[in-house]
């Protein structure tokens, strides 16, 4: 047996052993586990879960032993997903740690920042968010103000950062700051990390559309930052802060793996929903347009999967993908919002119900994901900055 | 399957982008068009083109071809759909032998292989009897008498039909138009009596013909009634390796326009600096790359003889039936005024794209296919 296929069995027999029942059912938005001291496991299974395989690094597979990480390589990760995947396991614990700041300090962070941070994203101890956006710099991001000063011994921050997703559970943020306001717009950045326990740092949840907070606005009010956390050169954050992006782009489009199940998936198939709600007649969706539209998606979606796979076998075999990120990012997002428009379309008003009591749990669930589904071409760069950069960096149009 | 070219494929990519771009330029199209060849493609160069082992790429050795696959076929068609390069390839050695390697008995394939492969013979499938593609669409009939099969009725938009030296005629034994069943495969020589074929020039300067059958004498390719095994088999074939041939010229069209975006000036800046265009070439950029993604992994599945190769052609025809048109469609309107004119080669994309998208089915079929095969 190959050292790959004995590491297949051994990975499969460990999954059946210890995986719980409960953590191989589908899993619902609110069943995401994001960890941190805020965290509630309403399951306990999740928790027994999480901790079985933070025990083995398998909550970051592939990142270095060293550092908490599982040590696997790119075909054992693959195998690891596959088999996950097999028996519909849950992916034990997602969020900014794992998709975002961990590569990045993996790629620009010192070994003291690596030693400190990366274990207790691993175990699931500390949650992260994503200081970023500001009122004034949206799409514009890096005309960003939130100023950082030299206190001598620590760095001082004052300012607010806005659409800092899930602020209100994380334990730590890193954060894009101004560091010389002298300087040209992406001259003065430096990315910090600073921790949220300080009653200089305050969070308001804000009320979207779907009804949920998913986003809070962060105040910094002379909040402390140690500063052995400044990630990268002083004044060169903006480099720093452009690798998270695309680490960013790559988790929102579904690149990055973390479980290859489609992210709506317990929503249901289209042709599925479609003939359960429409109907069929030899076999067809009884509507030709309502049709057409659900095929017109679903064979974009699987021309899209084949693109994120031949992306992942050029990097392997030496090419550069050099289309990658913006492609995935903004193809991949709006072929979601369009999955949801449909499944809107094929089931009527009851994808329109509001109260959680007349509309069973898919209904109700439904609408407040297509509402969240809207933020998919907005944040991480919005559609339009990822045609920009397509533009830009792929095709070499001018400015 | 693999979605990445192994090094033999890049090499041959390679030998063939240089031979196209050398030999059958675009500038060749248009003499043959302005020439008004009869053949409507150069012997000269089919004749290189078959040295090079072309037209035995998909031929198994045994039959005196390169055993190459499909993938090593498509990638000599990507190249070739760049300089939309006029040849027989496609009938001949796509449809024609996909024929008689799938439908022929040993007698015929040891025959008639290894003259496709040395370019004597050229091949011609005769199907649709409707403006629109219907594989199992004939109502042309078919008879036995003695030892021959005899057909009757008339063709239309057969593929190189008026160069070839024999044609394989999809007819009817038994049932109506739109069975599956009783459709036969009958061999006939294109010299043979009765046989009346009209030459049909298309808008992108290829050819076509449509032909007249009366009480023409054939041989049996396949099994009688049974035609649609042999036939579903080749069109896939043929919708793959088109979609590759699509997949060269919309990247050829696609990236001629974005270099007129960089030189193109208007109102003092190049006209790719607006962002009206950036947009809808980045998107463009898109589609192009997923048409890349679906016909490699729709040649892998036809070299690897998969479960799904069905499902993958559909795939593959209708999204490169629609990138193309959409990138042809944009080109001549990125260019503007000039993308209107004969002399500049932009609006040659547009007229063999409308060919290709219409040739074995265009999207709403491949979509309605999918689907079906999918259950929905």
């Amino acid at each position: 047996m190959s050292d790959l296929e004995s590491f297949r069995s051994a990975t499969r027999d460990w999954l059946e052993a210890n995986c719980p029942a409960s953590m191989r059912l589908p899993e619902r938005e609110e069943d995401m586990i994001g960890g941190g001291t805020r965290q509630v496991y309403r399951n306990p299974d999740a928790k027994v879960w999480l901790d079985k395989m933070a025990g083995r690094g398998w909550t970051a597979p592939a990142w270095p032993t060293e550092y908490g990480g599982g040590g696997l390589s790119s075909a054992e990760h693959g195998i690891l997903q596959d088999e996950m995947m097999n028996i519909g396991a849950r992916t034990p614990i997602s969020g900014m740690g794992f998709s975002m700041i961990g590569p990045t300090l993996l790629d620009y962070g010192t070994e003291e920042q690596k030693q400190t941070h990366l274990p207790k994203i691993v175990s699931g101890e500390i949650r992260w968010c994503q200081g970023y956006s500001e009122p004034g710099a949206g799409s514009d991001l890096a005309s960003l103000q939130t100023r950082c000063e030299d206190r001598g011994d620590f760095f001082q921050v004052n300012g607010q950062k806005i659409w800092t997703s899930g602020a209100q559970y994380a334990d730590w943020i890193f954060t894009l700051v101004r560091t010389d306001p002298k300087a040209s717009k992406h001259d003065g950045i430096s990315f910090v990390l600073i921790d949220m326990a300080q009653e200089a740092v305050s969070v308001k949840p804000i009320k979207l559309i779907s009804g949920n907070s998913p986003f809070c606005e962060t105040f910094f009010d002379n909040a402390r930052c140690e500063k052995f956390n400044l990630v990268g050169q002083l004044n060169r954050g903006w480099t720093v802060g452009k690798r998270l992006l695309q680490h960013e782009r790559s988790s929102i489009s579904g690149l990055s793996g973390g479980g290859r199940r489609g992210r709506y998936d317990a929503l249901g198939q289209l042709p599925e929903i479609a003939k359960q709600y429409i109907g069929e007649v030899n076999g067809r969706i009884d509507s030709p347009a309502l049709r057409e539209d659900v095929l017109i998606n679903q064979m974009n979606q699987r021309a899209f999967s084949l693109t994120q796979r031949r992306s992942m076998e050029e990097s392997q075999s030496g090419g550069t993908p050099t289309f990658a990120t913006s492609l995935f990012k903004y193809f991949g997002s709006e072929l979601g919002k369009k999955r949801l428009e449909i499944q809107l379309e094929l089931m009527g008003t009851q994808s329109l119900g509001w109260d959680r009591q007349s509309f069973d749990d898919l209904e109700s669930a439904l609408t407040r994901t297509w509402l969240r589904s809207k933020a998919g071409t907005i944040a991480g760069g919005s559609s339009e900055i990822q045609l920009n950069i397509i533009a830009k960096r792929v095709l070499g149009l001018p400015d | 399957m693999p979605l990445v070219l192994n090094e033999e494929q890049n090499m041959l990519k390679d030998a063939a982008k240089d031979f196209c771009k050398n030999n059958m330029p675009i500038s060749q199209m248009r003499k043959l068009r302005d020439d008004k060849s009869e053949a409507g493609f150069d012997r000269d160069t089919w004749a290189q083109m078959v040295e090079l082992g072309w037209a035995g790429i998909t031929i198994p050795e045994d039959f005196g071809g390169l055993g190459f696959g499909y993938t090593g076929m498509g990638v000599v068609m990507e190249e070739c759909g760049r300089t939309l390069a006029c040849s027989p390839l496609f009938a001949t050695a796509a449809l024609g032998a996909g024929c008689i390697l799938h439908g022929g008995n040993d007698e015929q394939k040891n025959e008639l292989l290894p003259k496709v492969a040395s370019g004597e013979l050229l091949l011609a499938l005769a199907l649709e009897e409707t403006p629109h593609h219907s594989p199992y669409g004939a109502e042309m009939a078919v008879e036995q008498a003695g030892g021959s099969y005899v057909v009757s009725g008339s063709k239309k938009f057969v593929l190189d039909g008026h160069v070839a030296n024999k044609i394989i005629v999809v007819a009817r034994s038994s049932g109506k138009a739109g069975d599956r069943d009783g459709l036969t495969l009958v061999l006939v020589d294109s010299g043979a009596d009765g046989v009346g074929v009209t030459r049909t020039i298309m808008a992108d300067s290829r050819n076509a013909a449509n032909i007249e059958f009366s009480k023409v004498q054939g041989e049996l390719l396949g099994e009688e009634g049974k035609g649609a095994d042999v036939l579903d088999q080749v069109l896939d074939i043929g919708r793959i390796l088109l979609s590759s041939e699509m997949l060269g010229g919309l990247q050829e069209c696609f990236e001629r326009t974005v270099e007129y975006l960089k030189v193109r000036e208007q109102f003092g800046v190049p006209i790719g600096s607006f962002q009206a265009l950036k947009h809808r070439a980045a998107q463009m950029f898109c589609e192009v790359e997923l048409s890349k993604s679906v016909v490699l992994e729709a040649l892998s599945a036809l070299d690897e003889s998969s479960d799904d190769v069905a499902e993958l052609s559909s795939l593959a025809k209708a999204r490169l039936n629609d990138t193309y048109n959409l990138v042809s469609s944009e080109g001549v309107q990125m260019h503007g005024g000039i993308g209107m004119t004969d002399e500049y080669e932009i609006g040659f994309f547009m007229k063999r794209s409308r060919v290709c998208e219409h040739a074995l089915g265009n999207s709403a079929f491949h979509r309605d296919r999918y689907g079906v095969l999918q259950g929905y």
